[in-house]
């Protein structure tokens, strides 16, 4: 169930499984906690994702078979981690994106009601990637599951609320992207003045709310 | 102490090492993008390794030093008047104006006590994507006032030309396997590792695309995305590879066909758009090599 493979000289990829789904994503947590928990000697960076973790290394000081054999040693208490209780963190939204009406006539129901759907679910930021503070929110209802936009924008505005194929989530930056934009938040996403930094991060559970 | 800018280049910004231990929230380390040039710098001066410098990017800047200061320039010569790779004392009032490079794409102004920026998540990286850490979170502009840091008991150094020689970038990269390199027919591998590849303007701190021989896409250039290591090259749809750079994503879902070793990444910052490269595939045991080799080389600077 859990695989290794080598990523670079200075980084090593745990697969914990093939899917996409919460099960898979408890057991990329339970060992993101360990390694945070205690860490191994020459390890500089985790980027956990749907359900790998990428683990980076000072090449000069830790070799792949050393960081292999102590994450086999962590995997084998991986059920004995008891995870926290979930944060449930709201985000404000006005649904005025400019998608937001190609959305609706996509699925051929009112605006109203994407609105309501989509505000009605309880999502899980399966992990923060891509920019910093970007979620990969799990658990948008498939009625509202939307394909990308063909070309994709240039710029999307900080703070779009958007759906992308089976996705949905929040850009915390001016950035490019392809994701179908339904509404904004007036929420800071990224805060590096603040002490948590991310709005969201792995594992939080997410609700929005429209205003 | 101050810097004064009366014209900043093309695009400076003020980086260190980088900040690590942040990608489970999605910040991607940053940092030189020839961190050899900038360790080098910094060792020339009296600095820690780590000290932040002036990155400039292909244009050099003109910079005032109205109380002076030890400086270096290390990295690509910006048309200096000054010579390389080595420190001078700059008399109060003096002024330092850099023009076109006449090599690589990167070129280090190093100062005695460092450029002083607030630190940010432990770096005075600037990560241009996001307007965070550096100078105000961006490139500098004319008239920019940069404060240098405190002056510490220091030992200036010197490099001799031989250890120079052995650091200089290349243009022939060495990679590794990546983590979906088996995923690729033998054909394309082969093409990746023998076809010379062209930087295109499209290239930045956050990643280089190059134009060459487009390559099969295994299922489509799509995969589950996961975490994405500094110099992977990853082949998106269309089959024209894309090296991750220093500013990167943290995550992504193209796959990999190789990865640049890390011995070999300071020689990306230094490409050009328009400058050829070639990939040669190496073993994971000659990349712990050669990244030993360099190191010991750069620690030769220190004792």
């Amino acid at each position: 169930m859990t695989t290794f493979r080598y990523a670079s000289d200075q980084s090593l990829l745990v697969y914990l499984g093939e899917n996409i789904d919460l099960e898979t994503h408890r057991r990329v947590l339970k060992l993101l906690r360990l390694l945070e928990a205690e860490p191994i000697p020459g390890v500089r960076n985790l980027h956990p994702a749907y359900n790998s973790i990428l683990i980076v290394f000072d090449p000069l000081d830790q070799e792949h078979g050393n960081i292999e054999h102590t994450v086999a040693t962590y995997l084998e208490r991986l059920d004995t981690v008891q995870l926290a209780e979930p944060r449930v963190v709201e985000i404000p939204v006005i649904y005025d994106g400019p998608d937001l009406a190609d959305v609706a006539r996509f699925h051929s129901m009112t605006t109203d009601r994407v609105i309501e759907i989509h505000s009605r679910a309880i999502y899980t930021v399966y992990f923060v990637g891509f920019v910093p503070g970007f979620a990969y929110l799990g658990g948008l209802p498939k009625e509202l599951a939307t394909p990308r936009l063909e070309s994709p924008r240039k710029r999307v505005p900080k703070g779009s609320v958007a759906i992308g194929g089976a996705h949905t989530g929040v850009y915390p930056f001016d950035t490019p992207g392809g994701w179908r934009l339904i509404g904004k938040t007036p929420l800071e996403i990224f805060d590096p003045e603040s002490r948590e930094l991310s709005k969201l991060s792995i594992g939080d559970q997410v609700r929005f709310r429209p205003q | 102490m101050i810097i004064q800018v009366q014209s900043p280049g093309m695009f400076t910004t003020v980086q260190d090492l980088g900040r690590f231990g942040y990608g489970p929230i999605g910040v991607s380390p940053s940092g030189a993008a020839d961190p050899v040039a900038l360790r080098i710098g910094n060792l020339l001066v009296g600095n820690a390794e780590h000290d932040a410098a002036l990155e400039m990017t292909l244009l050099g800047g003109t910079f005032v030093f109205p109380d002076g200061g030890l400086i270096a320039l290390a990295g690509s010569d910006f048309s200096s008047p000054i010579s390389m790779w080595t420190a001078h004392q700059l008399q109060p009032g003096a002024s330092l104006k850099l023009g076109p490079t006449r090599g690589g794409a990167r070129c280090y102004l190093c100062v005695h006590g460092g450029i002083s920026v607030k630190r940010l998540l432990g770096s005075a990286s600037t990560h241009i994507l996001t307007g965070l850490g550096g100078f105000e979170g961006r490139p500098l502009r004319k008239g920019d006032f940069l404060t240098i840091g405190e002056s510490r008991p220091s030992h200036p150094r010197a490099i001799a030309p031989e250890i120079l020689e052995k650091l200089k970038p290349r243009k022939i990269l060495r990679a590794t396997v990546g983590p979906q390199t088996e995923w690729f027919a033998k054909e394309s591998v082969r093409t990746f590792f023998s076809a010379p590849y062209v930087v295109t303007e499209e290239s930045n701190r956050m990643g280089l695309r190059l134009e060459g021989p487009a390559l099969d896409t295994p299922h489509g250039g799509q995969m589950t995305s996961e975490g994405v290591s500094l110099g992977a090259i990853q082949i998106p749809a269309g089959g024209k590879p894309i090296i991750l750079f220093v500013e990167q994503q943290t995550t992504g879902g193209y796959p990999k066909i190789a990865n640049i070793i890390s011995a070999d990444l300071p020689s990306v910052g230094q490409l050009r758009p328009r400058d050829e490269v070639r990939f040669e595939f190496v073993t994971p045991e000659a990349a712990r090599a050669a990244i030993r080799e360099q190191e010991s080389l750069i620690q030769s600077v220190i004792l």
